[in-house]
């Protein structure tokens, strides 16, 4: 299964290198949000009260990276439906490989993709803006946008699978994930000093928000249970469930 | 190599249902040529999908290549060839890529694969191509890396869903080859399907035809045609003698739907060539001279449109006509 799930991924990041033009797109974004909303955001994190403790660019950066999982990582069952349409899907059932390999192998070749682009929003905040943060943080952090891409990539392809429909995977995709986004306090924490309650308590119930919470807490230091462990749990179970729900889609689709 | 019972599959979309596949029973010796006959929409590929593990049977059981479909899939898939409708090569990829990645998911090593890659390319006129996108193939050359793809494993029974859809005819004919060569250099046991009456005729030893997920008939291609009526004998002749030869073509034995035409008769026998000399004796003792004599051999579609009353054509046209509804 190892080897197998290997030649999978290597096989797709082959190909996907081959392409970097999306990467670039990908990373256009959360670049613009940097440039054009990050300064803004610097003089609103000093003067407004309840903001959350820490710099603008500890509370943006960890957003702009989970906006990445769940604008990129969210929509690589696009590519699925692709191969689907062209039988390169089918190509792949029908040989001796294990189901879970087939899915593992992509799912990983999507969490590399947004582990790097990660890593380039990274550098970028760092030299050219006034992020900072220990290097403990980032190797927190980036571990968590690698489990985030796995759970996120699983649900996409699970999800594109059930559909099988080029315009109704994006129709249902969209619906979910704006609600989830601004739920989850990505361009404004939502804290209990802005917030009215029935928002804050909503937001409580949203993964993403513990998920965001515990990588902000990473950039400000605060390695403390209190802060971390919440996100940690939502973000294994979610990769957890996400992979057993990728595995089960591909597994049901065949004999 | 292949023995089914029973095999159906219903498809649920939004609360319709499709009876796709409707218990098909199929028995494929090691070393056959077979193909899979029928309209669009008859249940070709969903049975394919079923024989291949592609796609759960919601009823029946079969043997493929030795293994049990439902008990051992990974066995199938193991001793399986599989070439799809739509292909499964990637746009962007390069040939001998393709080829290499699919050997290796088949367990060879990476020089392995390497020599397995160059040899299909040389059986399959793909030399030239291997360092070239998929993208940049002709539709003959798509098809047959298609083809060298469902090779890889080197397998003893080899599933080609319509094989030469929408090629042109010489691209057919340079695709037929290599399928005889599967069978005849190889010994490779061959299932195809088509909705080419042409194709099953010229290319396989056995034809099943299918309509509306049912099998209505199995046999060698001329054994279906001698199925229907038989071959329609036509003999010219000068018009005072109409008459006369309906009487003569009336008096050979088996002969029947005998019609006089504007410049002659014509009739049906089971046997066109046995019934000439027969034909051109009595015609001969009657001092009849003959303008022109011709035979013509049912051909696959007659048979169709004996076994179920519609041409192929027509039985297409109303599955398109339907196809609106259901999407
Ligand atoms: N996944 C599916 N979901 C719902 N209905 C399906 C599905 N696949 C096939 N069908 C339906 O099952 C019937 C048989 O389809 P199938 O693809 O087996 O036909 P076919 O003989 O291969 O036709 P063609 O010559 O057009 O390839 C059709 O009515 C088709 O619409
Ligand atoms: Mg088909």
């Amino acid at each position: 299964m190892a080897r197998e799930t290997w030649l999978v991924f290597s096989r797709a990041l082959m190909l996907s290198l081959r392409n970097p033009a999306w990467m670039i797109i990908g990373l256009m974004q959360p670049v613009l949000y940097l440039f054009f909303f990050g300064p803004l955001l610097e003089q609103m994190t000093e003067h407004t009260p309840g903001f959350p403790p820490g710099t603008s660019w500890q509370i943006l950066t960890p957003a702009l990276i989970a906006q990445l999982a769940l604008f990129g990582a969210a929509f690589v069952g696009f590519g699925l439906l692709a191969e689907l349409r062209l039988g390169v899907i089918e190509r792949l059932q029908v040989t001796p490989v294990s189901r879970t390999a087939l899915l593992l192998g992509r799912v990983l070749r999507d969490a590399v993709h947004l582990l790097t682009q990660s890593v380039l929003i990274l550098i970028l905040a760092f030299t050219v803006f006034d992020l900072r943060a220990s290097f403990g943080a980032v190797v927190l952090t980036l571990t968590m946008v690698f489990l985030l891409g796995i759970a996120l990539a699983s649900c996409s392809y699970a999800l594109a699978l059930t559909l099988r429909s080029e315009e109704a995977f994006p129709a249902v995709l969209n619906t979910v994930l704006l609600p989830i986004m601004l739920l989850s306090g990505i361009m404004i924490p939502i804290t209990r000093g802005l917030a009215p309650d029935w928002l804050y308590a909503i937001s409580r119930w949203n993964p993403f928000t513990h998920v965001i919470d515990a990588e902000r807490a990473s950039f400000r230091s605060e390695f403390t249970t209190d802060a971390l462990l919440t996100g940690w749990l939502v973000l294994l179970v979610l990769a957890g469930l996400g992979v057993l729900w990728g595995v089960r889609t591909f597994r049901r689709e065949s004999a | 190599m292949i023995e089914a019972r029973g095999l159906a599959r219903t498809f649920r979309t939004r609360g319709r249902t499709t009876d796709a596949v409707r218990g098909v029973d199929l028995d494929v010796a090691a070393g056959e040529l077979v193909g899979f006959l029928g309209p669009n929409g008859a249940g070709k590929t969903t049975t394919l999908r079923m024989l291949t593990t592609l796609l759960r049977p919601t009823a029946g059981t079969a043997t493929v290549a030795g293994r049990d479909l439902a008990g051992d899939p990974l066995g199938v898939r193991r001793r399986i060839g599989y070439v799809g409708q739509t292909g499964g090569t990637r746009p962007e990829a390069r040939v001998h890529e393709e080829l290499e990645a699919i050997g290796r998911l088949y367990g060879r090593t990476k020089s392995d694969a390497r020599a397995r890659t160059v040899a299909l390319a040389d059986r399959l006129d793909l030399t030239d191509l291997l360092r070239r996108p998929v993208k940049a193939l002709s539709g003959g050359q798509r098809r047959r890396l298609d083809i060298a793809m469902g090779l890889v494993h080197d397998p003893r029974l080899v599933f080609l869903d319509e094989p030469t859809a929408a090629l042109d005819p010489r691209s057919r004919a340079n695709v037929w080859q290599h399928i005889r060569a599967l069978r005849e250099q190889h010994g490779t046991t061959v299932f195809l399907t088509t909705h080419y009456l042409d194709e099953a005729d010229a290319l396989c030893d056995r034809v099943l035809v299918i309509d509306n997920g049912t099998i209505v008939a199995t046999g060698a291609p001329a054994e279906l045609k001698a199925r229907v009526a038989g071959d329609l004998v036509a003999v010219g002749v000068e018009h005072r003698d109409l008459p006369r030869v309906a009487e003569i073509a009336a008096r050979i034995p088996r002969s029947s739907e005998v019609a006089t035409v504007e410049r002659g008769v014509q009739f049906r026998v089971p046997r066109g060539d046995l019934a000439m000399p027969e034909l051109l004796r009595a015609l001969d003792v009657a001092d009849i001279a003959t303008t022109s004599l011709r035979v013509h051999q049912p051909t696959l579609d007659d048979v169709f449109l004996t076994l179920t009353g519609r041409t192929i054509r027509d039985a297409e046209l109303s599955t398109e006509q339907e196809a609106p509804v259901g999407a």
